[in-house]
């Protein structure tokens, strides 16, 4: 089990460990700035390298080159002189840029000069009809086993949705010799179109020729279905069944035990909003991202973020994000050091982002549902229950509370949060940004109640024994 | 444009939200104007106790009369505000406090009142099972209880607008003002004019009335709760220490409220507080040793509302003492919730008959008038 | 529901879900144990008793909650196993109900 943080006082403090955080660790540690790492993974990596140290599927082509870069990037924080802590779960962050962690069941306080976030992304939320039956997961759930684990499915399974990960992930299960019975592609055709204007980025980008590679690779093994608009999971208390119908009316019903689910990556935002981060509303992304300067500075003073916590961006952005972040936070903390400008870099990192954005932006009735489908799964709430309570007088997400309590559950709104909003903004003829989001408020995850009472009673006495 | 209303009221809290809602059973059609959204600081967030337990005399009758409509609410404003009447219990931790509790009970007695019953180590445990052992007895409230408080207020919000009251949500009341004896409030490009103005601004209320001429020693204070994930049912009166800062309620759905007066640093400009872990540790610290059942629990959210403390501890509730036509209403201290109702319903009748029954002297802005003011906020 | 791939060869490790013992490997997080056991780990909700399995597998959906050692509402899929650790499946409703 890891160990409580050896100070409490740091000059950077880096929270996730996925390719931002790690670039950045390496770098302000490097600086001989002294850092600390937190993490909430076992090991480093984030979710795009889960498992980078530990992974049982070891043949490199299995996993593919991208996943193996972040090896050494791993390595280099690792190296680097940093404090890394693994299984921390930072549950508070403040204006004061107070951290509470809470590490192998007991929490204690560190503070920072600077603060990088790197939290990174979470996937969308896919309010389907049935997604809370069991047997209906993410496909970054299936991803994560995969590399961690080594576990593919071998039961009827189907993947649906849209988005590279997609796709990745067909390819490995595939190359790992587990099963798919079927891909179901909801990419709306019209984004096609909508796309083309950003096609010229995407072509030159590596995400392209990566891209149609792994497509064709799953295509020869399984049958797909393109321009799907309807799905429903169903089943009575396991999934049994996905019925779908496409836009040139073709309707069908597969019988599965497994449902892979996946529209993309957005950022996470729990941390960052609960410290008082301002946030808006990004019409492409359909999301919330933080108000940042060019180097990832946030509203608060002294805290960054990187990574795609600071908008979607992909891993190599990331991981340069998080160097022009680090950068920042040394130039601050050591002004005579001399900082590499990272923005071209930056700029080809980013290239051909605009178009999967378009392209792979979700059809509305695949974000905002309707009827007797479950919006928030904490609180088991449908879409008509918020409409009805819109209807008697909520007027957005915290409003919508005192209705019905949705966002109040363990989840804290993650997998609800977009849904509730763009549900509420159709409903009320406003824009998401108007209608707004949850107040939210730490602990950003929840913390046992005797951690908490075992916090030392006084100031000097968290520090006395953080010290000891 | 001048618009002209029967009553100006200035707060969307449960306050203002109850006295729009009984002046429009009066016949008036009164305006209220809230800033942000009607609940949105203490009256929307607080621990939602229901309580006349351990009350100041000088707000018992208004707590009692409100106590009334509580039992009633659902036919006031169409919706049972979640509320639910187990008694509220005090727990003396010791025998010094438990004496404490027993002269308490016996001044309210010979003040007339009778809602407080001194009980002993086996009526508590009969109440509450699972209190420690060590505890020897309390004060018990039984008609008491707790409710939804951003439920409750919303629908106090709505059934006033439904009657005929105009809101105006998400904008401030700016350049209050009395012009040949009418008072006139700018709200964005709109003007109110009105012979009436009720001060309920919480927080804000102090600024107010200090414009108007009123100071008075209040000061801007943020309790903090925190919750619980769902727990295995264990309790069902709210509970309350008499040594130490705790309240303590379990809802329907077995979730934890947990809160006790403990404060986050306020930024009212900001509409932020600032979360204070290491006083919720204290709290949680209390909650782990009085009941075991909770160490395992987890603690899924902690925030704080914003709201006035006056110097007293007890709200400025009544006619202004300068102005004709004002009226405040705020400052209740961390305790207002429960007394919503009630305050709403006395209020429009002393705007709408110049007086009440109900005993509210105490309560007056007179009683700064001789003290040096020390505002605050 | 899955399989593992061949070749893994990290170390066998044996927990126990409502006593009966399965076999995990080192580096498994409960949550992927579980999936991987073959057993009916559905858990209960809260609210209403429905049935869930984990559905994020990153720390985000909290339909992974489970009892580990006796402490309850864990994070089934960001704690690695351990030898000999004690699994409950969440009852939800019927543990709570008033």
């Amino acid at each position: 089990m890891s160990a409580a943080p050896k100070q409490d006082q740091y000059d950077v403090v880096v929270i996730g460990a996925g390719p931002a955080g790690l670039a950045a660790t390496a770098m302000t540690a490097e600086a001989g700035l002294s850092t600390l790492l937190l993490d909430e993974n076992a090991g480093p990596g984030g979710q795009v390298w889960r498992a980078i140290n530990s992974t049982p599927v070891k043949t490199e082509a299995l996993l593919g080159v991208d996943y193996w870069s972040g090896a050494e990037i791993a390595r280099a924080a690792r190296d680097s002189g940093a404090e890394i802590i693994h299984r921390a779960t930072v549950w508070s962050l403040d204006r004061d840029l107070e951290i509470g962690v809470s590490v192998g069941g007991g929490s204690a306080f560190v503070r920072a000069k600077r603060v990088i976030i790197a939290t990174g992304a979470q996937e969308r939320p896919f309010p389907i009809p049935g997604w809370t039956l069991p047997g209906v997961m993410t496909a970054g759930a299936a991803q994560t086993m995969l590399k961690s684990s080594g576990l593919v499915p071998d039961c009827p399974t189907v993947l649906a949705g849209q988005g590279p990960l997609l796709w990745l992930l067909a390819a490995q299960i595939l190359r790992l010799g587990g099963r798919i019975d079927r891909v179901l592609d909801t990419t709306p055709r019209a984004n096609y179109i909508a796309a083309l204007p950003h096609a010229f980025g995407f072509l030159t980008s590596p995400y392209f020729s990566k891209g149609l590679a792994m497509m064709r690779e799953v295509r020869a093994k399984v049958r797909v279905t393109s321009g799907v608009t309807e799905l429903a999971a169903e089943g009575d208390g396991t999934l049994s069944a996905i019925s779908y119908a496409t836009a040139s009316g073709k309707r069908e019903r597969l019988p599965a035990e497994l449902l892979l689910l996946h529209q993309g990556v957005v950022p996470n935002v729990n941390l960052a909003m609960a410290a008082g981060i301002e946030h808006r509303w990004n019409e492409r992304q359909l999301c919330w991202t933080p108000v940042l300067d060019a180097f990832g500075n946030s509203s608060v003073a002294g805290i960054a973020i990187a990574g795609d916590g600071a908008g979607i961006g992909g891993a190599q952005a990331a991981v340069v994000r998080g160097r022009r972040a680090a950068g920042d936070a040394i130039k601050a903390l050591r002004p005579q050091a001399k900082i590499v400008d990272l923005s071209a870099e930056l700029a080809r990192a980013e290239r051909g982002r605009a178009f999967l954005d378009v392209l792979f932006q979700p059809a509305r009735q695949f974000r905002i549902p309707q009827g007797d489908t479950i919006v928030c799964r904490c609180e088991e709430i449908t879409a008509k229950d918020v409409l009805d309570s819109v209807a008697i007088g909520a007027t957005g997400p915290n409003q919508l509370k005192a209705y019905r309590r949705t966002g109040m559950g363990p989840c804290q709104g993650r997998l609800c949060g977009l849904t509730v909003t763009e549900l509420m903004a159709e409903a009320r003829g406003k824009s998401p940004q108007e209608i707004g989001y949850y107040r939210l408020r730490a602990p950003v995850k929840p913390i046992m109640l005797s951690e908490l009472a075992s916090l030392p009673k006084s100031e000097e006495s968290i520090k006395a024994v953080v010290r000891g | 444009m001048i618009k002209h209303a029967d009553a100006i009221i200035v707060g969307g809290g449960i306050h203002g939200c109850s006295t729009a809602l009984h002046l429009c059973l009066a016949g008036l059609k009164p305006v209220l104007i809230e800033k942000d959204y009607a609940g949105r600081h203490a009256s929307g967030v607080n621990a939602g106790g229901v309580r006349q337990l351990m009350r100041d005399v000088a707000e018992i009758p208004l707590s009692i009369r409100s106590m009334g409509i509580w039992e009633t609410i659902v036919d006031l404003v169409d919706d049972d505000c979640g509320f639910e009447s187990h008694g509220q219990v005090l727990v003396a931790e010791n025998d010094a406090e438990l004496d404490a509790c027993r002269a308490r009970v016996a001044d309210l007695n010979a003040h007339g009142f009778t809602h407080e019953e001194l009980i002993d180590g086996a009526e508590l445990r009969r109440l509450v099972p699972a209190v420690a052992e060590s505890c020897p007895g309390g004060v018990v409230s039984r008609r008491d209880g707790a409710a939804q408080p951003a439920r409750t207020t919303t629908a106090f919000r709505r059934k006033a607008e439904q009657l005929g009251a105009t809101i105006r949500e998400g904008i401030a009341a700016t350049n209050i003002r009395r012009e040949h004896g009418v008072w006139h409030v700018d709200v964005g490009a709109e003007t109110f004019a009105s012979r009436v103005l009720v001060n309920a601004a919480g927080a804000w209320a102090g600024r107010l009335a200090t414009q108007l001429g009123e100071p008075v020693p209040v000061e801007t204070i943020a309790p903090m709760l925190m919750i619980t994930s769902p727990v295995a049912h264990f309790i069902d009166p709210v509970v309350i220490l008499r040594g130490r800062k705790l309240s303590f309620k379990q809802f329907p759905n077995g979730t934890v409220l947990i809160g006790g007066g403990h404060l986050a640093a306020p930024d009212q400009d900001r509409n932020e507080t600032v979360l204070d872990w290491r006083k919720l540790a204290e709290s949680a610290r209390t909650v782990s040793e009085l009941f075991e059942v909770m160490r395992s629990a987890t603690i899924t959210r902690a925030w704080a509302g914003i709201e006035a403390r006056m110097r007293d501890d007890i709200p400025v509730f009544g006619p202004s003492a300068l102005h004709e036509g004002l009226f405040h209403q705020f400052g209740f201290s961390a305790h207002g919730f429960q007394l919503g109702p009630g305050a709403g319903a006395v209020m429009a009748e002393l705007i709408v008959h110049g007086g009440t029954q109900t005993r509210i002297g105490g309560l007056s802005i007179e009683r700064f008038r001789k003290t040096t003011p020390s505002a605050t906020a | 529901m899955f399989k593992r791939v061949d070749g893994d060869g990290r170390g066998s490790v044996t927990i126990h879900v409502e006593g009966q013992a399965i076999a995990a490997r080192e580096g498994d997080t409960v949550s992927a144990a579980l999936l991987a056991s073959g057993l009916d780990v559905r858990r209960a909700t809260a609210v209403s008793g429905a049935r869930r399995l984990p559905y994020c597998m990153m720390g985000v959906c909290f339909d992974c909650l489970v009892t580990i050692d006796g402490v309850g509402n864990r994070q089934g899929c960001l704690v690695p196993v351990a030898e000999g650790m004690q699994i409950e499946i969440q009852k939800g409703k019927r543990e709570i109900g008033k």
